[in-house]
């Protein structure tokens, strides 16, 4: 493995141009999908729950999704939009040809699929302000947060994608990793909830320090727990981005 | 004139395959130069050892003065490659995908229009500089491939297959600016396994078997040493060939003569030694020698062999 460069940033520049050149394509699923969650799970689902400690289920559903659709953004990116990049487009091949390494590719996808993280955080906290969900302040450091989660399943996917040995395999990396993330993380409930051996085990789920973090942050309510929810986000980025480099090499650099 | 490739000894190992098998060539400024062979000969595997994407598994590899395994990001930058299988930005414009394809060799902003408009206008694509690629025709993709590899002014060009694939016009329109590119003093090198275009495109070349290089130098010095001016040809059937190599050898040609398939070739034999030869093949061509009889000889077998 050599290390990424800053021309990684041209990758991330490539991305970033291409999404802008189809904006309209891909940005109304940014508002609608949110909205729609927010609006079926929030105010329909919500009207049958009641409160959720000291909030009603809209406030409490709207963090989590923020960080949830996070990591289905910059999945999807690292995942079936590598993917179709690297073996369908050969993209990555046209740019390593040029001073580009393939670290450097690896490194601007994940940049790019962590800033469309963001994107989609930003836009679901402008959607669930229409909801009339009043955030704390903090709640401007919730991007950030769903940046760093945007890095992580960013890593993890791209992980994957050195490994797969064909487009299809992200049927299992979806039904088996993102969707039971998605739904035991505590988006929709507190873990608090499930019987002790399922909250020890949810304790290791990628997803589930982020949702307590954004929560944190959107209601500004302070906890030293969140610093350990920070530390278990960096150090798993860390792992993945590194094997990804690793691994990517080895796939294509033959 | 200063080397641009210098390999020695190179080897490429994929596993327990052996693709290139310890070569030894060297391409000097302003040459054309060409890999000439059948696919599976090594020479795909060679231009990417060139081009810093694949390691050198052995013996060593200088391109433009460096190392190619110590030096990719230096040695890249002053490359162009335009690959076998087309790799351009689909998601792009045709000029987009000159413009950000120039951001990845950091060319100055200002710089980039003027590259942009130079490559387009060389080769014929200013109309459809707006165009998505998909609506490109196959010729348009390669001379737009060409183009994207031309936008860093590099100083050796290095082309895998440019024209596979291509009709007749479109092939006859690459070769055109491949020669015009070469009177303007860039070096290149192809891989090919047409011989026409080797000949009517490079100065010098290797011929490329099975990872080795079996011949090295201009392409009608080539002919000229190994078949000589002239070529028989004689197209048999099966059935007749016994008969026919029964007579070729009484007729002291055998050591001369080379059988690919059904067919027996004869190098520089005089028409008068041929006496009635001829007349008991289906089809007796006598033509002048190509690059394709030095292929056949250096790869085929004798019949005393």
């Amino acid at each position: 493995m050599n290390w990424p460069s800053r021309r990684a940033v041209r990758v991330w520049q490539r991305d970033r141009d291409v999404f802008f050149r189809m904006w309209k394509a891909e940005f109304i699923p940014y508002f609608v999908e949110p909205l729609v969650i927010l609006a079926a799970l929030g105010l329909g689902l919500g009207g049958f729950i009641g409160l959720v400690g000291q909030q009603n289920y809209l406030q409490f559903l709207t963090p989590g999704v923020v960080v949830a659709y996070a990591m289905f953004t910059a999945t999807f990116e690292c995942t079936y939009g590598s993917y179709i990049r690297m073996e369908m487009q050969r993209t990555f091949d046209a740019i390593i040809a040029t001073p580009l390494s393939i670290e450097d590719v690896i490194t601007g996808e994940i940049m790019w699929a962590a800033t469309r993280s963001l994107m989609t955080s930003v836009a679901i906290i402008l959607v669930a302000l229409l909801f009339n969900v009043v955030p704390f302040p903090t709640v401007v450091l919730v991007p950030v947060a769903a940046l760093l989660v945007g890095l992580m399943f960013g890593s993890m996917g791209m992980f994957f994608t050195s490994l797969a040995p064909s487009i299809s395999s992200f049927n299992y990396y979806f039904t088996l990793f993102i969707t039971p993330i998605y739904f035991f993380s505590g988006v929709f409930f507190p873990l608090s909830s499930l019987p002790p051996v399922f909250q020890r085990i949810s304790e290791f789920i990628p997803l589930a320090p982020a949702v307590d973090l954004s929560r944190g942050l959107f209601y500004g309510e302070w906890h030293p727990r969140l610093m350990l929810d920070l530390a278990f986000i960096l150090a798993l980025t860390v792992a993945f981005f590194l094997a990804s480099l690793v691994t990517m090499r080895r796939r294509l650099i033959k | 004139m200063p080397t641009v490739v210098e390999a020695r000894n190179l080897v490429k190992k994929y596993g327990d395959f052996v693709a290139v098998n310890g070569i030894d060539f060297q391409i000097r400024e302003g040459e054309a130069f060409a890999l000439l062979g059948p696919n599976g000969a090594g020479k795909t595997s060679t231009l990417r050892m060139m081009g810093c994407v694949s390691p050198v598994s052995g013996g060593s590899l200088h391109v433009l003065g460096q190392d190619v395994m110590r030096a990719p990001r230096g040695v890249k930058a002053r490359l162009g490659v335009v690959p076998q299988r087309e790799n351009l930005d689909p998601d792009l414009t045709v000029r987009r995908n000159l413009e950000v394809y120039a951001r990845y060799f950091d060319i100055p902003r200002s710089l980039v229009q003027t590259r942009v408009r130079e490559v387009l206008d060389l080769f014929h694509l200013q109309d459809r500089e707006r165009s998505p690629i998909a609506s490109l025709s196959e010729g348009m993709k390669r001379r737009l491939l060409i183009a994207r590899g031309l936008i860093n002014q590099p100083s050796l060009l290095i082309l895998d297959e440019p024209t596979t694939g291509l009709d007749p016009q479109a092939r006859l329109l690459v070769w055109q600016k491949l020669s015009y590119l070469q009177s303007q003093g860039t070096t290149f090198v192809l891989s090919t396994h047409n011989m026409d275009e080797a000949t009517q495109l490079c100065n010098r070349l290797i011929i490329m078997h099975l990872g080795k290089i079996l011949a090295e130098g201009a392409p009608a010095e080539l002919v000229r040493k190994h078949v000589g001016k002239e070529v028989t040809e004689f197209r048999l059937f099966p059935d007749e060939k016994p008969a026919f190599i029964e007579k070729l050898k009484q007729a002291g040609l055998g050591g001369a003569s080379l059988e690919v398939g059904d067919n027996l070739y004869l190098f520089d034999a005089h028409p008068e030694t041929l006496g009635s030869l001829s007349h008991h093949a289906r089809q007796t061509v006598h033509r002048q020698a190509t690059l394709e009889d030095v292929f056949l000889k250096l790869t085929g077998r004798s019949l005393e062999e």
